[in-house]
């Protein structure tokens, strides 16, 4: 795996100089803008990072804000035990490669100890049950401020979350008491025990991010690309073989060439039938796709017409 | 391929989520599985046909009321330009939400009625936009099908608005018959207003420049955070991590740092770690300086031969925001202003806005909700700001509620 920070995005300003600024520059100068915001107004934040596309470039802009200093925040895995192994082994690999401060917790520790209720039968999800384990990790560390790498075109309820998005001591998001945010001038004042969500590519879509990691050149976890796989054909969707998911008579189990569009718990993430193996394809399939990253993907969204407002009341990211 | 934040300022009636919900669907930015949601939302409500307000109301209870209570973003793009759709409530009970959405516009939307001109709304909405400083206001007269698509009655209500827009200060105005519901004008030209030879909204999205509304001239930097990786091929490394709010700066430009009025001059410029020639307005960067001065979050880096006004007294426009809460003269916040902090007072209120009629209204003791006033401030630091029609980045400010920590006030200091 190879992360050059610096190259691509070279070439890039000298093809962009002196015109009117690009798109990717100006979404990039804000989100390391608010990067530092972060770094500037708190104590002790941390980068919730999964090793998906979204948390991989933020990643990517915190090392450009900090550069040459290092990020000054830990990366923190909420680890569901449901994750891609792809996903697992780059996350272990980046925060190494650029000596960052990983800290993982994992939701099945928070299941033995509180004595916690997994979802049962078809469809069964630990999704509802990391926002035990971030809010018990947000207090372990005393976190006060957590960058995510949620975007406003993924889901409706999110396209109207604020950039800094205040939460109470108990995690909770009051749609309805969302502090004014105005101009570029961030309020991340809060009390103890409370925190607050920092979404810096709120502004970015589906296809920016996927056009800025190719800009800069960033490599991603394979399961992105067109790869041969085992999966069960359920409901019309692609699920990944895997034992952590409960069977159901209706399952076929089919071998096919599919890509992740996103990469979740295996659980709630399908896979879409592709042959695009480069950056490129995949830019090029995305881009003349008539169905939403979210749509086509994440089973989690589809249960009501408020899955998301709903659990981001309740504490999730 | 530039971007463009553009504001949508309207009530349902007007038809301003059927525009948006229009304008994604004839730029084919609605997708499939989001077309079908709408489609089934749309058959569950009373509604038969497609309802694109659908579309942009996110929360239950906005769909629920069909209402848009909270600014919502949308995300599109043609051939030509990406776009930032900000679509925010036009109720007055949210005028403090189009306040927020119109912060960081660059072009606003407001719609008018065909059947009812300009109205009260349309005046506020108009003040919102001029005292925001938004650079390129639209006009767009919806419903011209329930006019009978008349010249007449477009001409009418043009001539009103521009009497109106002669008492605020727009830039750039432009006037457009449209029909929402039929999609005339907004993408398509209209076939049933042939009378209007104008551009289409579309057309005058994609073409405003808005390159030149940026403050090119005075060169400010408002430091963020100092970097210090501390390592021993870094030892002595400071770098001031920032964005230029306004202006350009370059490698041995003369600076100044305020408050403390220290001078300096630019050693370097970096981004991303690597040496750049030049830093212009909304790049975010890394300054280094040649001498090894106290610099530290909340201090602003100036080109030395253009200074802000560095004052403890300031005079400011404010749209008040807290509904539990009046503002009074002898109350004190936080001010933030760029990234510094000031505890501050309130002097006094000068006079509130009537943001209807325009009026200025004396004596006032107090600000409820949504007022909008003059007032005066003591800040406990010094702070160096331009006014804010000459600079939107360096002029803005918000008072933050010491207690509650809520953004109680939106400040466009003068």
């Amino acid at each position: 795996m190879s992360i050059s920070v610096n190259e691509a995005s070279d070439i890039q300003r000298e093809i962009s100089e002196r015109s009117a600024p690009d798109y990717l520059d100006q979404l990039e100068a804000e989100a390391i803008y608010i990067m530092r915001e972060v770094a500037g107004q708190f104590e002790r934040p941390a980068l919730l990072f999964s090793g998906g596309k979204d948390s991989i470039t933020l990643v990517h802009l915190a090392r450009k804000a900090f550069a040459p200093g290092k990020i000054p925040f830990p990366l923190v895995h909420v680890d569901t035990g449901h994750n891609f192994i792809e996903a697992i082994e780059y996350r272990d690999e980046l925060a190494e490669q650029i000596n960052a401060k990983l800290i993982v917790r994992y939701v099945e520790d928070t299941i033995k100890a509180k004595g916690l209720k997994e979802q049962t039968g078809k469809n069964a999800s630990r999704n509802w049950l990391q926002t035990f384990t971030l809010l018990d990790t947000i207090e372990e560390f005393e976190f006060d401020a957590c960058i995510g790498g949620a975007r406003r075109d993924e889901e409706k309820a999110r396209a109207k979350e604020r950039i800094f998005s205040f939460r109470d001591e108990f995690g909770q998001w009051d749609p309805k008491r969302q502090r004014p945010e105005l101009w570029n001038l961030f309020n991340g004042r809060i009390q103890k025990g409370e925190n607050v969500r920092v979404f810096p590519i709120s502004n970015w879509t589906e296809l920016d991010v996927w056009a800025y990691l190719k800009r800069e050149g960033i490599a991603l976890p394979s399961i992105y690309f067109a790869h041969e796989r085992e999966l069960i054909l359920r409901d019309g969707k692609l699920l990944n073989n895997t034992p952590v998911i409960e069977p159901d008579p209706e399952d076929q189990i089919v071998t096919r060439q599919v890509r992740f569009r996103t990469v979740g718990d295996m659980t709630c993430t399908a896979a879409v039938e592709s042959a695009a193996a480069t950056l490129d394809e995949v830019i090029a399939e995305i881009t003349i796709s008539r169905i939403s990253e979210r749509g086509e993907t994440r089973i989690d969204d589809q249960q009501t017409e408020a899955a998301m407002e709903d659990r981001k009341k309740g504490g999730y990211f | 391929m530039d971007l463009l934040r553009f504001i949508t300022a309207g009530s349902v009636d007007d038809g301003k989520s059927t525009l948006i919900g229009r304008l994604l669907y004839d730029t084919k930015n609605i997708l499939a599985d989001q077309m079908e949601a709408i489609e089934r939302a749309s058959k569950t409500r009373n509604a038969g046909e497609i309802d694109l307000a659908l579309l942009t109301d996110g929360l239950r209870s906005e769909r629920e009321q069909g209402i848009t209570i909270d600014v919502a973003y949308k995300y599109f793009q043609t051939p030509n330009r990406k776009f930032i759709s900000i679509d925010a409530p036009g109720h007055i009970q949210y005028t403090r939400n189009m306040v927020t959405g119109a912060s960081n516009a660059d072009l606003a939307i407001i719609l008018v009625d065909a059947r009812h001109g300009v109205v009260e709304q349309t005046r506020r909405h108009s003040l919102i936009a001029s005292m925001l400083g938004i650079p390129h206001v639209i006009v767009a007269v919806n419903k011209m099908d329930l006019v009978g698509n008349s010249e007449d009655a477009f001409l009418e209500i043009a001539q009103s608005y521009k009497e109106l827009a002669g008492k605020l200060s727009i830039r750039d105005l432009t006037i457009i018959p449209v029909s929402a519901l039929n999609g005339d004008n907004i993408v398509d030209r209209s076939e049933s207003m042939n009378w209007y030879t104008g551009e289409t909204l579309l057309s005058v999205l994609e073409n405003v420049n808005v390159l030149k509304d940026q403050n090119q001239e005075d060169g400010r930097f408002a430091v963020q955070y100092v970097i210090r990786p501390q390592t021993d091929e870094l030892h002595d490394y400071r770098g001031y991590a920032g964005r230029v709010q306004s202006g350009t700066f370059k490698k041995g430009d003369a600076i100044k740092v305020l408050p403390s009025e220290r001078e300096s001059k630019i050693a370097k410029i970096e981004f991303g770690g690597n040496e750049i020639p030049e830093a212009s307005v909304l790049e975010s960067v890394t300054i280094l300086l040649e001498d090894d001065i106290d610099i530290s979050r909340g201090d602003t880096i100036v080109t030395i031969d253009n200074s802000p006004i560095v004052s403890q007294d300031i005079e400011a426009l404010v749209c008040w925001m807290d509904d539990k809460k009046t503002l009074k003269p002898g109350n004190k916040y936080v001010l933030q202003h760029g990234t510094a902090r000031s505890r501050c007072s309130v002097r006094g209120i000068e006079y509130q806005i009537d943001i209807n009629s325009y009026e200025k209204l004396d004596e006032v003791e107090a600000l409820k909700l949504n007022d909008v006033a003059r007032i005066v401030l003591r800040t406990a630091q010094p702070i160096a700001y331009d006014p804010y029609q000459k600079n939107r980045a360096n002029g803005a400010a918000i008072l933050i509620d010491e207690t509650s920590n809520v953004t109680v006030g939106a400040c466009m200091i003068e």
